[in-house]
């Protein structure tokens, strides 16, 4: 028999350190707080379960969910695609290429909470632009007091902010298709869509995979922008879900309920990356068996 | 199916001043229709670039191309109705066997009874049959190479069908089998194939005409036999062949020819003038003489290697054991002989029908 060998966990024992302590005990510490009703410094309860029956039942929060959701699958169902068609209309070699790169990059660079600011400012009707401009066609654009144009301008803020994330992954990975690839197709007498379809869309499927779930997730937990922007206004049009959370949990200091919310956010995005990284690893590589030809 | 008539050079850069600046230096040929041909040379001698100029992928800086007396340099492979086959196999990932096969006639617009005809024929040729409905992407290299293959057979009006050293990342021990129906496909459709590639032994077996190709200059063109009994060039020579021809410095003078001073030949009509001209006589045609023979040379063995069906010896013209350029000679001597040791002295028949001579790389007699 082969002697057991027990020296391998002494061996994986700094990356077991490292995962504790920037993953396991911060969240240990939420589920901590999610079963205990923390009334002072010095005194708390413990509850079960009942913050997780509380929060499940929470109105605000389950519109702020819903507002999340919303928002994700719209953020995807924009920059997805103009991300591909940014890419395909990026010049392929030359000084132009490496202009276009750049230029495309620069809203990446921007932190947070000055692109907030930026399009506060931009979306202004006295000075800004954007509001400027569309206060002098004589649209009554307001961020601040209408809902839907809250809305729509954080949508617009996350496009111009990270679309160019998507267009660079979709660029790299058009650039790894070989030349054979285009020149078969042209042989074989395929259209400009053809060539899109048949080539540069299964050739992209990897980097669309991982722009896609950045994409989810960085939109699920999106914060600075919307907070910096309308504070979550008007009313909570544009309140989503992290946003709540802080507010709970550092505005209102509600820890149990916070934390016990936190958990299951965290699971949410948990699912459906999980479920999105499946559905995507399977289109594309399942067997067409019975398609029939000609 | 056309026949193929080239008049051009290229260069990649504009404005070629000197013969490097040229991928293909000035060059006349014809395809016949229906022949199958190799363009053969080491890489970067210009033979890729020669191809996808016939495909219409490149167009060349300088002349044309025409199929047929029809002058087709400004049209695209599709209008020229070329098929094409890449080093690495081409397939759509997202289709199927047969869908990959259909996809040159569905974008052209044929009638869908007609392509899954056509597609089931190519299929058979090829033996695809039984993978028809399964996903391409999940085959084996030389499978894949065969769609692509199959995806040039499957139009019946092809111009030409070009192969960019389609073998490259095929297994061994089935190169052979589709070099085999890449045989067979040309004897049935009676296409003309143009086959590009490194490998002599490929060039050879697949080819009726090879070109040979060095730095963007196409040498010879010709049969397996006359690349191998008369190579127009050096490179040809020592290119073709395994070991390649050797080469002997040699003077030619009024007396007759000359090496390392000792006279071998005499004078003859096509032999003529005073100066330094190169002996060429392959391995195979090199035997032991009797010292002292009129047509021999006194050689030093250096290596005597034992290659199994022969025995490959290479000495040094001389009897010194100074190495000079121009003095190395290789002979395949047949196991049964009295094979010599290495640092014996030999005498080496070089004189006889299958003796080359050539005056600046180019063959004189």
């Amino acid at each position: 028999m082969k002697p057991i060998n027990q020296k391998a966990w002494l061996l994986i024992l700094p990356v077991v350190l490292c995962v504790a302590f920037s993953a396991i005990l911060p969240l240990m510490t939420v589920v901590n707080y999610s079963v205990q009703d923390i009334i002072s410094p010095e005194r708390r309860v413990f509850v079960g379960t009942e913050w997780f029956k509380a929060v499940m039942r929470d109105d605000d929060l389950q519109g702020a969910l819903l507002r999340q959701i919303g928002f994700s699958i719209s953020v995807l169902l924009v920059q997805i695609p103009l991300g591909i068609a940014l890419a395909l209309s990026m010049p392929a070699k030359g000084w132009k290429s490496s202009a276009v790169l750049v230029l495309v990059a620069i809203s990446l660079l921007i932190p947070w909470n000055v692109v907030g600011t930026i399009w506060q400012i931009y979306g202004r009707t006295d000075i800004g632009l954007l509001g400027a401009t569309l206060a002098k066609l004589g649209f009554e654009y307001s961020y601040t007091g209408n809902a839907t144009h809250a809305w729509l301008t954080v949508l617009l803020m996350d496009v111009w902010h990270w679309t160019p994330l998507v267009a660079l992954l979709c660029y790299a990975g058009l650039r790894a298709i070989p030349d054979a690839y285009y020149q078969a197709a042209s042989i074989d007498g395929a259209s400009k869509f053809a060539v899109f379809r048949y080539i540069q869309l299964p050739k992209l499927r990897g980097v669309l995979m991982i722009a896609v779930l950045l994409r989810f997730m960085d939109s699920f937990m999106i914060y600075t922008e919307p907070f910096v922007l309308t504070g979550g206004g008007p009313g909570n049009a544009t309140t989503f879900l992290s946003q709540y959370l802080t507010q709970k949990a550092v505005g209102q200091f509600d820890l149990g309920p916070a934390a016990a919310f936190s958990l299951i956010y965290f699971l949410i995005i948990l699912l459906l990356c999980f479920i999105l990284y499946n559905w995507m690893q399977r289109v594309g590589t399942q067997d067409n068996s019975g398609g029939n030809h000609g | 199916m056309a026949r193929i008539d080239l008049d051009l050079a290229h260069a990649y850069k504009p404005n070629p001043q000197r013969d490097e600046d040229y991928a293909l230096l000035p060059l006349k040929m014809t395809f016949n229709d229906g022949g199958a041909y190799a363009l053969l040379g080491p890489s970067g001698c210009g033979k890729t670039t020669l191809l996808n100029i016939v495909s219409g992928l490149v167009k060349p800086s300088q002349g044309g191309v025409k199929f047929d007396s029809v002058d087709v340099t400004g049209r695209t492979p599709q209008q020229r109705n070329i098929a094409q086959v890449f080093q690495f196999p081409v397939i759509y990932d997202t289709m199927t066997v047969a869908e990959n096969l259909a996809f040159p006639l569905r974008n052209r617009g044929m009638a869908a009874d007609k392509i899954k005809q056509r597609v089931d024929k190519i299929a058979e040729m090829l033996e695809l049959s039984g993978q028809l409905n399964i996903r391409a992407a999940g085959l084996a290299a030389d499978a894949k190479q065969k769609i692509s293959l199959g995806r040039g057979l499957v139009r019946e009006d092809v111009s030409a069908v070009l192969f960019d050293e389609p073998l490259t990342v095929i297994d061994p021990h089935l190169k052979w089998q589709l070099r085999r129906k890449l045989k067979q496909i040309h004897q049935e459709l009676k296409l003309t194939l143009i086959y590009v590639t490194h490998d002599q032994v490929e060039a050879l077996t697949f080819a009726e005409q090879v070109v040979v190709m060095t730095r963007g200059r196409a040498v010879q063109i010709g049969s397996a036999s006359a690349l191998f009994e008369r190579p127009q060039h050096t490179f040809v020579g020592h290119f073709i062949g395994s070991p390649g021809m050797n080469f002997l410095s040699a003077h030619v003078s009024a007396s007759g020819v000359s090496v390392g001073g000792l006279r071998v030949m005499a004078a003859n009509a096509k032999l003529d003038g005073d100066d330094a001209i190169t002996l060429g006589v392959r391995p195979e045609y090199v035997t032991l003489a009797v010292p002292e023979t009129f047509g021999a040379l006194p050689a030093t063995v250096t290596q005597a290697q034992d290659i199994g069906t022969y025995w490959l010896i290479t000495a040094h013209v001389g009897n010194d054991h100074e190495k000079r350029d121009g003095s190395l000679i290789r002979a395949r001597l047949s196991p049964e002989q009295n094979i010599p040791k290495v640092g014996d002295v030999v005498w080496l028949n070089v004189i006889g029908t299958h003796t080359c001579f050539y005056r600046n790389e180019e063959l004189i007699a």
